[in-house]
């Protein structure tokens, strides 16, 4: 909206022959007669801030196959994955097209739940997308879904209070301490906001001291070796020195308020919550105040976790082939290039990162780099309960009750209890 | 010696009772229906009470307590997605689930906070409510409406409190902390550090628990006739000796009944936790009924067999407290 007329006649020009010749590929040779129909259940699990847009491009799905009725039901985040095991286990209720994390692909193909999506309308274009956001949607050899975004975390920072400060963005978790010594010295203000509530925000500490959750090649669990402990050391470090505040609730929302408001200078996010900072008093009219550059490093490398959104399809869906179109559709360059330009997600298609509209997304260029070095994370059924035990021990290691190696080490004895194979 | 000739009278009875009918292959059927020509009509009366409780309380519980011997789990139970059917491939396991569960320190630790909070919940909203109840038993000016002002809470959905709480809590943002602040106090962390985070479950659950306390606190008092206070205040009781001697015993029904039934329910008072701290920091303020969901449905594949044994275990340890607490009170000569 905000990028001028030229932009979105452009985009509508593209988008009109990107329908064009998805509409010609899908009606090749697999329905056999005609056009299809019914209704496409879909839930979506986008924020307050993005659902508005997934509605409207879901919606116009209906525009491209006039039959088929598109009926869009947003599920928050947090509720999503046990509302789709307790539907799709208990074969009623659950959605045809469900937006599922990378980290559930897996787990939802290996106890049946998704239909493998080879030979069907919803792969599109295979070659097209990025190598890594592919690796997400394959199980046992099996595609079972199809990339739609793709994200990573950064360090989203204020500029002009590290201005202030007299700091440049910090490169490593050391930089960010001192850093903070300067920006509270300066202002009074807090330098990091750090999320204790959410295990994903462990992983730029693990990986940054050079370690990972598990080695799955050599079937090791690797999270309770020195850099789990290392990493554990850091967080609470930054912590115990005041360089940082945390929660041990609502971190979603209390970060991105304390950062919005100017109450913190820095803190770990990812492009989801770029609409949401946006709209805070510290950018609403000064957009260009948002800094973002790459995760803080630790003591051995600089890196962060690949996450994002894929489209699978339910096993049990009554209108399967509706529904592969409809995969095709909403993991479109099209639609993808729609998202990137009102919601700055980055696209999971290479083709997608040509167009003129994303190229000069701010947020993209800076993402982009970010995404290709960010460290896949294990495409395993049991990868999304690997946050659990890291979520119990991080916030005790935060607030004292255990040390940093006795956490790395519970998590460790944790899953070995959930990955029977594992040593 | 009425113990030792009970069941000789029985005895005697039956075997009059066979001899009287005729020859009959075995007593039971005869009696059975007997009981049917005569009582039929309440039998069918009863039998659809019978029947749904058995489908939604004896079913599940049948089968939890099967499960629980099982390693059935979300990857190996019988379903049908679509057109596949998986079969069930799970086995039985015996106690082994058991044997795991009372191994595991989590049990223990979990089970020792989880007497705390019960005891803790019970204690104070009784002892506050006790107070409320005595309080508003007198007649004092716009006595209705605190009466309705203290039964509130209780009309507010526990989740629309809880969440209110914990707005209240937040540190940076919470008014609680920002109360604080005005009067030079440093903040509290109320949910981010564990003792606090125990302190603060325990007060909202206390604060949802004070109104239904009072409710049949009141009700106990205006049951008792005021007859005896008079009686006794002739006596020259002072007014403690009034309440030690005439309010307590006479609220003693009504207490012992309300203490038991909040008992069991603040040991499986799974929003006020869930929602509040999701049991946090780390597993601080985890009860069992929390940890129990938390094992059962946050690990995948979602691990039937265990939580149905933790499920078990609970069952048997409210029942145990429930068996123990009325035999206590059937030593103190009340019939309940």
């Amino acid at each position: 909206m905000r990028r001028g007329i030229t932009a979105t006649a452009l985009v509508a020009a593209l988008a009109m022959t990107a329908a064009a010749c998805g509409g010609d590929d899908g009606d090749g040779g697999k329905k056999s007669g005609g056009k299809l129909s019914g209704t496409v259940t879909f839930w979506d699990t986008s924020n307050d801030a993005e659902k508005g847009t997934y509605e409207k491009l879901a919606k116009g799905f209906e525009d491209l196959h006039p039959g088929v009725k598109v009926k869009y039901v947003n599920v928050p985040f947090g509720e999503a994955n046990a509302k789709f095991k307790n539907a799709a286990g208990g074969n009623s209720g659950a959605p045809d097209v469900m937006r599922t994390e990378v980290a559930w692909v897996a787990d939802f193909a290996n106890l049946g739940y998704l239909a493998p999506l080879e030979g069907t309308a919803a792969l599109d274009k295979q070659d097209d997308f990025l190598p890594q956001a592919a690796a997400s949607t394959k199980f046992k050899g099996k595609t079972y879904a199809a990339p739609q975004t793709i994200d990573t975390l950064a360090l989203f920072y204020n500029k002009k209070m590290l201005k202030e400060a007299g700091v440049e963005a910090p490169k490593t978790f050391e930089d960010v301490k001192s850093a903070a010594k300067k920006i509270k010295s300066k202002s009074g203000k807090t330098g990091l906001y750090l999320r204790g509530d959410d295990p994903y925000f462990y992983l730029p500490y693990l990986y940054g001291e050079g370690g990972d959750l598990l080695d799955t090649k050599k079937k090791e669990i690797t999270v309770d070796d020195a850099e789990g402990a290392k990493a554990f050391e850091v967080m609470k470090d930054l912590v115990d020195s005041k360089a940082a505040v945390t929660d041990a609730s609502d971190g979603y929302n209390n970060q991105l308020n304390a950062f919005k408001n100017g109450d913190v200078a820095m803190a770990l996010d990812g492009p989801w919550s770029i609409e949401g900072a946006l709209q805070g008093k510290q950018f609403k009219n000064d957009k260009g105040n948002l800094g973002v550059a790459p995760v803080p490093g630790g003591s051995a490398r600089q890196a962060s976790p690949q996450g994002g959104w894929n489209l699978a399809a339910y096993a049990g869906s009554k209108n399967l082939d509706a529904s592969y179109e409809f995969i095709k559709y909403m993991s479109s360059a099209k639609v993808q290039q729609q998202t990137t330009e009102k919601l700055s997600l980055l696209p999971t298609r290479t083709s997608v990162y040509d167009v003129a509209s994303v190229k000069k997304n701010q947020m993209v260029q800076f993402f982009k780099p970010a995404v290709d070095k960010s460290v896949q994370r294990p495409w395993i059924p049991e990868a999304n309960s690997l946050f659990e035990p890291i979520r119990l021990e991080m916030q005790k290691v935060l607030s004292g009750k255990t040390s940093p190696e006795g956490g790395a080490e519970s998590i460790g004895k944790a899953y070995g209890k959930l990955l029977k194979d594992y040593k | 010696m009425a113990v030792e000739s009970g069941p000789r009278a029985v005895e005697a009875a039956d075997v009059t009772g066979v001899r009287g009918r005729g020859p009959r292959p075995g007593k039971n059927p005869g009696r059975l229906r007997r009981s049917l020509s005569t009582h039929w009509y309440a039998w069918a009366m009863v039998a659809p009470v019978v029947i749904v409780i058995g489908v939604i309380v004896g079913y599940p519980l049948a089968r939890g307590v099967f499960l629980s011997t099982t390693n059935a789990n979300e990857a190996n139970v019988e379903r049908t997605i679509g057109v596949n059917h998986i079969p069930a491939t799970y086995e039985s396991v015996g106690l082994d689930n058991y044997k795991a569960i009372l191994d595991d320190g989590v049990f223990w630790d979990r089970l020792t906070w989880t007497v705390i909070w019960t005891v803790s919940c019970v204690a104070l909203s009784f002892a506050i409510g006790l107070v409320l109840a005595n309080m508003l038993n007198r007649k004092l000016k716009g006595r209705s409406f605190y009466r309705m002002a203290l039964i509130l809470p209780w009309a507010v959905p526990a989740f629309v409190s809880v969440f209110t709480w914990r707005l209240l809590f937040n540190e940076k943002n919470g008014v609680l902390n920002k109360v604080l602040e005005g009067g030079g106090i440093d903040a509290i962390p109320w949910l981010n550090d564990p003792t606090w985070a125990k302190i603060s479950v325990i007060a909202v659950n206390v604060w949802l628990g004070v109104p239904f306390m009072l409710v049949a606190m009141l009700g106990g008092l205006q049951s008792i006739p005021g007859e005896l206070y008079e009686a006794a205040e002739m006596d020259g009781a002072s007014p403690w000796q009034r309440f030690r001697h005439v309010t307590l015993p006479g609220l003693r029904p009504v207490a012992t009944t309300v203490v038991l039934i909040s008992s069991i329910w603040t040991f499986n008072m799974f929003p006020v936790i869930f929602l509040l701290t999701r049991g946090g920091p780390g597993d601080a303020t985890e009860i069992l009924v929390t940890y129990a969901y938390r094992l059962s449905f946050v690990v995948s594949p979602r691990d039937f067999a265990g939580s149905a044994a933790w499920g078990v275990l609970i069952l048997l340890l409210l029942s145990l407290f429930a068996v123990v607490y009325r035999r206590a009170l059937r030593k103190q000569g009340e019939v309940w």
